[in-house]
């Protein structure tokens, strides 16, 4: 891995920006150099969100990705309609097909598409959907290891959220089993 | 110590926490607002006080009456709030108080907007309050620098008692970065003994002022300050110099644009094309001299700003006339692409030939 | 010999600059000498306005902070908040209070600063040349208000204590006159009592005193007392709006 620059999108409240913020933190164990950029607005609820996440072996330069996107994680359909573009030729798409029908229209990029919300509600819990997104990102690209994610998620959560760690990590593992 | 993944507005609160910064008076606007927040949260713990002020006006006035009594205190902003700030800037300038001022930028005239903007380089360089006075102005480009500047703006503060700004744009404050709290290097720091703190019975009255109604007596504390702040030119310029090794184009750019400007340097090298950055770590005193150290094989200046170009002046005055000077921005929160930046060099060196 | 009167030691030797007749003095020693007689003069910092009193600062024999105009409360604010145990208090003109600063005054009573403030209310600016306030009284003449003040066009005159007294955190309020003997007996009891609120921690206090200015409202010394007495105090009544005891 050189430089990996993720694009994560989705609607406010499928934890987008939580899902950057724990891969840019599981960068920073593996001693990589990192960066997390989201947007901001306005809107406090129900709007889109999006996140700029940089990992790295040599220092970051700009946090802000324009069209040199390595990857794109794309929860909802107007982020798949609004960062399809931002990708670089022969980058990954990982396309949320539980909530997006529509393929991508790229031809040069490698998509996937994970029903990522159905396999959360297998385990259990809708809210993980974002989990499997980034389980298959990481089985993708092997930027980071699940391990230290889990690692990361344990610290994010603090001692009273301890219980949903195991949760966790089985949305990173199913996740990552639906591209392999 | 470890490394810390934190948000910018965050970080610059935990820095100015470790410069021993227990005071903290501000108002809510984006995007700052984790700052006052964060200091609302950890203050209480250290035995320190948060206040949201009523406005603006009041904070800085309220940083004014605090650092007064010899405290090491802070606000933060963003924009159009700075600019309210400005009538308790020129005060605690004239008045020859230390503290730190934090303005996260945002997109204006007017309320603008709130995405990254570099729209305040007047407001912070040439003094938004009224009449003769100067300010360090530092602009940190990564959230690390934004960690170490805070925590020596308190010290240089102190050193010069005189405010100093930290200024980032909006992506400075919302961007998450690992950041390490150093021990700044050592200054000695002089006694406070023109704090307001209570006579004791002690001591003669100690008076905060910056009224002079005597023409004679103004004009020599204009030149005490003045001379202060020729201290301030000689020691604590501050620049970084990217790449200028045979370059034939130099950008100058500064905060977080510098960091595109970065990546479009090292993408220009590749095709063969040699350009360099100056990149002003401090906007006020500006690094004049960095421009002396421009190689012969300079064709060209490029000045490179989130906004319609302000930054250009000083580097015109720095320039002295020696070599063209071009201008690329962005404005209102739109941030310039490195391959926008990239063309515009080629077509300075294609104008060129 | 017996000494029968000394100045007192809140004030320093400096000369007041104060026109003759101008009640700005009385106040000042009123203060100073409450300030010696609690005993807290070397604890306290005093924060000048901008106004006739701008100078303030080289006549309290303590340390003094000179503010923005309007902004002495936000200034005091930020003392009393690094330094809890000293004691603090404004003094402001109606200008510099009860119109740009009237933002500052209301949130220091609203977060129950522990301050106190002594407001000098003489109906008009002084220093700047006797131009309308927002306490110049209906037909009151100011070179700002030529024809003398019209409701119609610039509102009725501001009473800042009844409004500071609605406020919870405001918790001694008090209206008094320096234009007679009584009135300077009471001033000094209202003044001693807000500080003494502010060494009990109770909160914010300020006494509102009705003071003269001959100068600008162009009659003599002697006719301004009776002028004050007349006009001023049938609108702006005297008396305490707020007392902690009463718990109001």
């Amino acid at each position: 891995m050189a430089t990996e620059k993720i694009i994560m999108a989705g609607f406010g409240g499928q934890g987008v920006m939580s899902m950057g913020q724990l891969l840019t933190y599981a960068g920073m164990i593996e001693n990589k150099q990192v960066s997390w950029l989201p947007s901001y607005g306005p809107e406090m609820r129900g709007g889109t969100a999006n996140c700029s996440v940089i990992v790295s072996d040599t220092p970051v330069g700009s946090p802000i990705i324009t069209e040199d996107a390595t990857a794109a994680i794309v929860m909802n359909l107007p982020s798949l309609t609004k960062f399809e573009g931002n990708l670089k030729s022969g980058g990954n798409i990982i396309i949320n097909s539980s909530l997006i029908e529509k393929k991508a229209s790229r031809t040069d990029v490698n998509a996937y598409y994970v029903p990522a919300n159905e396999i959360a509600n297998e385990i259990g819990n809708n809210k993980v959907a974002n989990m499997i997104m980034l389980g298959a990102y990481l089985e993708l690209t092997k930027v980071v290891s699940i391990d230290t994610v889990v690692e990361a998620l344990k610290k994010v959560f603090g001692p009273s959220k301890q219980d949903l760690v195991p949760l966790n990590k089985e949305a990173l593992e199913r996740g990552a089993n639906s591209v392999r | 110590m470890d490394k810390v993944l934190m948000k910018g507005n965050e970080a610059i609160g935990a820095a100015a926490i470790k410069a021993g910064c227990k005071y903290f008076f501000g108002y809510p606007i984006t995007p700052q607002n984790e700052l006052p927040e964060f200091m609302s949260r950890e203050l209480p713990k250290i035995d320190g006080v948060f206040v949201q002020a009523e406005s603006e006006v009041a904070a800085i006035n309220m940083i004014y009456g605090a650092a007064g009594t010899g405290a090491r205190v802070m606000t933060s902003s963003s924009s159009p709030g700075v600019a309210l700030k400005q009538e308790g800037i020129s005060y605690i300038a004239g008045a020859e108080l230390p503290c730190v001022i934090v303005n996260i930028s945002r997109g204006g005239p007017g309320l603008g907007g709130i995405q990254p903007s570099q729209a305040d380089y007047f407001q912070s360089t040439r003094g938004g309050g009224n009449g003769d006075y100067r300010h360090l102005v530092y602009a940190p480009a990564s959230l690390q620098e934004a960690v170490d500047l805070t925590i020596e703006a308190f010290d240089v503060a102190d050193y010069y008692r005189n405010p100093v700004i930290v200024i980032g744009d909006g992506m400075i404050g919302q961007m998450m970065e690992p950041v390490e709290f150093k021990e700044p290097k050592k200054r000695e720091l002089p006694n406070k003994d023109w704090a307001t703190t209570g006579t004791k019975g002690e001591r003669r009255p100690n008076i905060i002022n910056s009224l002079a109604l005597d023409p004679a007596e103004l004009e020599k504390h204009n030149i005490k300050l003045d001379k202060k702040y020729k201290e301030i030119e000689k020691n604590e310029v501050r620049y970084e110099m990217y790449k200028m090794d045979k370059a034939e184009v130099v950008m100058v750019a500064y905060g977080t644009t510098a960091r595109i400007v970065k990546n479009a340097i090292d993408a220009l090298r590749e095709e063969g094309i040699n350009a360099g950055l100056i990149r002003p770590i401090t906007l006020w005193p500006f690094p004049n001299k960095a421009f002396n150290e421009i190689p012969d094989t300079a064709k060209a200046l490029l000045s490179v700003e989130m906004s319609m170009g302000q930054m250009i002046d000083d580097v015109k005055i720095a320039n002295e006339g020696r070599l063209p000077v071009h201008f690329y921005g962005r404005a209102g929160g739109m941030i310039p692409t490195p391959e926008a930046i990239m063309d515009k060099v080629k077509e300075i060196i294609g104008g060129g030939k | 010999m017996a000494v029968v009167f000394k100045k007192t030691e809140g004030l320093t030797d400096k000369q007041f600059h104060y026109c003759p007749g101008c009640t700005h003095g009385i106040i000042h020693r009123l203060v100073g000498e409450v300030l010696e007689e609690l005993g807290v003069l070397g604890e306290t910092i005093g924060v000048a306005p901008v106004g006739c009193s701008v100078l303030a600062y080289d006549y309290f024999n303590c340390d003094m902070h000179e503010a923005a105009h309007g902004r002495a409360p936000a200034v005091a604010t930020g003392i009393k908040r690094v330094l809890p145990e000293n004691v603090v208090f404004t003094y402001q003109g109606d200008g510099d209070l009860a119109s740009i600063g009237t933002a500052e005054i209301i949130h220091a009573a609203h977060r129950g600063e522990k301050i106190t403030t002594i407001f000098v209310n003489n109906a008009i600016y002084g220093m700047t040349g006797g131009q309308m306030a927002p306490t110049t009284l209906i037909g009151q003449k100011a070179t700002t208000a030529p024809y003398g003040r019209d409701a119609a066009q610039t509102g009725m005159p501001l009473r800042m204590s009844e409004m500071l007294a609605t406020i919870d955190g405001a918790v001694f309020v008090e209206r008094t006159t320096v234009h007679n003997v009584a009135g300077i007996r009471k001033t000094k009891k209202a003044i001693k009592k807000a500080f003494e609120v502010q060494l009990a921690g109770l909160g914010f206090g300020i006494v509102e005193v009705l003071s003269t200015c001959p100068t600008n409202w162009g009659i003599t010394p002697v006719e301004s007392l009776k002028w004050l007495e007349e006009n001023m105090i049938p609108y702006y009544p005297l008396g305490n709006f707020r007392t902690p005891e009463e718990g109001k």
